[in-house]
């Protein structure tokens, strides 16, 4: 490894160190360094819009009115860049129709994610939390700025002047400027050490709805993601991978790839072995005629029943300990009923609806690359490592991402590293390359959430009180292997227990134990990550134990919370809104889950129709919500009706599978998704907060599937406990 | 080899080889970046065009069987439901990620042009092809209603 990327990696794992439990530290650190980077601020010419006001890192104001926002964080999808455009311009008091967003460069210095340590990237839904002060100030300080300009070129007290949508008024004088006539003198002022925020009952942007200002770009096929990247000279590289994971190539005849018109070079990278040509088609035929012989001696062989198998083994063996008050076995031994059940949760593939791809321009001394980027800096510093360059020598241009849900956010930047390593078996030429993902490469391409195994035992008193909760996991660590391993305490990956071993309920005897496996399949986090299961498990089994208690699923769940104020809220507004208790006609059923993710409360209540045979149909959502501040309203409606629908078909219908070693599905008629006439309908409330706002992007996904399982057992009586629901 | 047809109401020949799937000649040969790839199996709607006014799947349509014909792309859409479809979409902030976005939309407007008052029957059966993962199904859903209802007004 080349010993700047190494001392990047490393100062990487020191942050990390530094960030775990103490964030807040951190990112106080980081709000100084920046603040004091930023005193000056300063002109600069950009094309087409004269000499432009740079206040900070995170806007720009042209001579033309037009406000620069800078997005640290990668949209894709999730309402990023209109959240970041949103909050800037609130504290700016700008004119929204002026707002632009540009993608920021890649750059830990000025555009660490906060709630990461020295990082930039995107996820674990952080983007509003992390931002929320540092954009109020950098937008505060620009508007100070300019109201001193103002003050300045017209020699009037800065107390009488006001800014309503990007002009500057003096109301004494009748004199008004916009702040593109103003820009040219705020330059030249320094930036002001502190600024006074607006109190929040005086926002007009924020808590109203901005509209998204990706919308109209993504209706009318202009937007621009990687897939549409083209310049003169551009290759299109398709890779062959081994068909197990963990194989490797031993030999390879490229003779027949050669021969498809059009292909240009075949190139074996670690990967796998590259065709590289002059369009998609060709180079997808070449990969096709390619001959690769596998060395599978290392590959992982197994059936994924024959892995589940181990860990309904592994559940009664001795675990690490997530959380332990009180003595839950003895409370189930001592107990007048118990409840006992386990679940089974699938591999599952992320399947963003634009297949992973980059384009890499590779020379002797720079790279320069473009990606729907989540993990700049982490990239950044893989991207240097694999050509053997310095992290500085390599450019990311973060374009929009047609979906992730936490797929190119990961430490090992598969397809970033990828689509350099081609570049630089190709020649290092300078010749600019895309790296395509077929859809079958992306089924079969592994970092899947894992499978897990859950065992979960109860105990109720003779007059239905949960006295004791004992829960077993077992499955992979997402965090072991990677710069995040600093988070794994005691052999406890948080992500392999959150939402379990931080159960809302109050039960005086807890026991939640995690059994860490290893398999030769790669796994990642996916949208809402550990609750993605933990949800499930909780949620379904607290609802067959108030069964068992003879009590109302709600209910029960109300007597537990009393110390959850936010999320009993957020229970009862969803029971409230979807009529909970009001009759249903046979055949249909109705089920209540909540769960806390990522900070942000989730409620949501799923009435399901089922049919004789047996075929569920999921009627209607009612979702309650508590992300603190909302700081766009439709954003937050729609992340919940994007949430419940990924998380539905997940439930519903999605597993990635192993039959000896080999992925069993290649495409979306195998990994089967939601579609559109699969869709619930959703109805999303949420509560007014005067909170620091938190995510949505994934929250909106840990309770739809309980919520639909409990409905289910609500129409028809039976529980189900393997996933997908579909197989059950 | 080329290939001649009308491509958004203009007359096109692409030099490619026949056999190219109609997806990747109007993506790399015509530049035309609109419609996109998902799936290479007709299984996601991604990448889908009109042809001769009837929505296809770009992606397993070989280029020689458009010769002559007339193909509309994202780009070239014109007509007053294609207007419509696309001011409900920014009107009810359709998109989230956007990439399925175009050929949501051309298979919206395919429906449109054919049946200006679809029931929720029958937007399931035209859309049902299309995948979105980031869900934005309920305001597609909403969207092709309400552009049903302006074409009416």
């Amino acid at each position: 490894m080349n010993t700047k990327a190494r001392e990047a990696l490393r100062s990487t794992r020191r942050d990390f160190l530094k960030t775990a439990g103490t964030a807040g530290a951190i990112a106080l650190t980081i709000g100084f360094e920046w603040s004091v980077s930023s005193r000056r601020a300063f002109a600069a010419p950009v094309p087409g819009t004269g000499t432009a006001f740079i206040p900070n890192a995170f806007l720009r104001i042209g001579a033309d009115n037009r406000v620069t926002v800078i997005a640290k964080h990668v949209e894709m999808g999730q309402g990023a860049y209109t959240g970041i455009a949103t909050i800037v311009a609130e504290e700016l008091d700008a004119d929204w129709a002026q707002i632009q967003v540009e993608s920021a460069p890649a750059d830990a210095k000025r555009y660490a994610n906060l709630v990461f340590g020295t990082i930039q990237g995107t996820g674990g839904s952080s983007a509003m939390s992390n931002s929320w002060m540092q954009l109020r100030e950098a937008g505060g300080k620009a508007r100070a700025m300019l109201l001193a300009a103002a003050a300045k070129q017209w020699k009037v007290p800065v107390a009488d002047l006001t800014v309503e949508k990007s002009v500057v008024y003096h109301a004494p004088s009748k004199r008004h400027a916009n702040f593109g006539a103003l820009v040219a003198t705020a330059a030249t002022l320094p930036v002001p050490e502190t600024v006074q925020l607006k109190d929040p009952k005086d926002f007009t942007l924020i808590g109203h709805t901005a509209p998204r200002v990706d919308a109209p770009a993504k209706s009318d096929g202009s937007a621009q993601f990687t897939i549409d990247v083209a310049m003169p000279g551009l290759l299109v590289a398709l890779l062959k991978r081994p068909p197990r994971f963990g194989g490797t190539v031993k030999s390879f005849d490229a003779a027949a790839a050669m021969a498809v018109p059009g292909v240009v070079k075949v190139v074996q990278v670690p990967g796998g072995v590259a065709v590289v040509a002059k369009s998609f088609w060709a180079a997808k035929q070449g990969r096709d005629a390619l001959n690769v012989e596998w060395d599978e001696s290392n590959a992982e062989k197994r059936s994924s029943a024959a892995i589940m198998e181990e860990y309904r083994h592994l559940a009664d063996q001795p675990a690490s300990s997530a959380r332990k008050e009180g003595d839950a076995a003895r409370a189930i031994k001592d107990a007048a009923h118990r409840v006992s059940a386990s679940f089974e949760f699938p591999y599952l593939a992320h399947a963003p609806m634009e297949p992973l791809d980059a384009v890499v321009k590779l020379s002797a001394n720079a790279c320069e690359i473009w990606a729907g980027d989540q993990f700049q800096t982490i990239d950044q510093a893989n991207a240097a490592h694999t050509a053997g360059l310095d992290p500085q020598q390599v450019s990311i241009h973060t374009l929009y991402a047609g979906g992730s849900f936490g797929r190119r956010a990961n430490v090992w930047s598969d397809y970033i590293v990828e689509a350099v390593s081609i570049a630089k078996a190709y020649g290092a030429d300078g010749t600019p390359i895309k790296l395509q993902w077929t859809r079958e490469d992306d089924i079969h391409g592994g970092l899947y959430r894992p499978m897990y195994f859950h065992k979960l035992e109860a105990g109720l008193s003779a007059d239905g009180h949960l006295t004791g909760w004992r829960h077993v996991i077992v499955g992979q660590s997402i965090m072991a292997g990677g710069p995040f391993a600093v988070m794994i305490k005691d052999g406890i990956d948080p992500t392999s227990v959150e939402g379990a071993a931080n159960i809302p309920y109050d039960i005086p005897n807890i026991a939640v134990d995690l059994a860490t496996t290893k398999t030769g399949v790669p796994v990642l986090w996916w949208r809402v990550v550990g609750s993605s299961h933990t949800a499930f498990a909780v949620e379904a089994f607290i609802d067959e134990v108030a069964h068992a208690a003879g009590q109302d699923p709600l209910s029960f769940r109300r007597n537990l919370l009393d110390k959850q104020p936010r999320m009993k809220a957020v229970l009862e507004l969803a029971a409230e809104k979807a009529g909970w208790g009001t009759p249903l006609p046979p055949g249909k059923g109705r089920g209540i889950a909540v769960a806390e993710a990522f900070k942000s409360l989730v409620a949501q209540v799923a009435e399901v129709s089922v049919s004789k045979d047996g075929e569920v149909r999921v009627d209607r959502v009612v979702c309650a919500v508590d992300c603190g501040t909302p700081i766009n309203p439709d954003i937050i409606a729609a992340q919940m009706e994007g949430g419940i629908g990924f998380g539905l078909g997940a439930v519903l219908y999605s597993a990635i599978t192993l039959k000896d070693g080999r992925v069993e599905q290649d495409n979306f008629n195998s990994y089967r998704v939601l579609r559109i006439n699969e869709m619930p309908k959703v109805e999303v409330h949420i509560v007014q907060s005067a909170e620091p706002p938190t995510g949505v992007g994934e929250p909106g996904v840990a309770p739809v599937g309980p919520a639909v399982a409990n409905a289910i057992f609500a129409a028809t009586g039976k529980r189900h406990y393997v996933l997908p629901l579909s197989k059950a | 080899m080329s290939t001649s047809f009308l491509l958004n109401g203009k007359p096109a020949t692409l030099d490619a080889d026949p056999n190219m799937p109609l997806l990747w000649a109007v993506r790399e040969v015509a530049g035309l970046t609109g419609t996109k790839f998902g799936c290479g199996m007709a299984l996601c709607g991604a990448c889908t065009v009109h042809l001769d006014g009837k929505a296809i799947r770009s992606c397993i349509t070989p280029l020689s069987t458009v010769a002559g014909r007339k193909v509309t792309t994202i780009e070239g859409l014109a007509s007053a439901p294609a207007k419509a479809v696309q001011s409900a979409w920014v009107k009810l902030q359709v998109p989230q990620c956007g990439y399925c976005q175009s050929g949501q939309i051309m298979s919206a407007t395919a429906l449109l042009e054919t049946n200006s008052a679809p029931s929720d029957a029958d937007i399931d059966s035209a859309m049902s092809g299309n995948i979105c993962r980031c869900s934005t199904y309920t305001r597609i859903r909403a969207a092709i209603h309400a552009a049903a209802e302006s074409i009416k007004a």
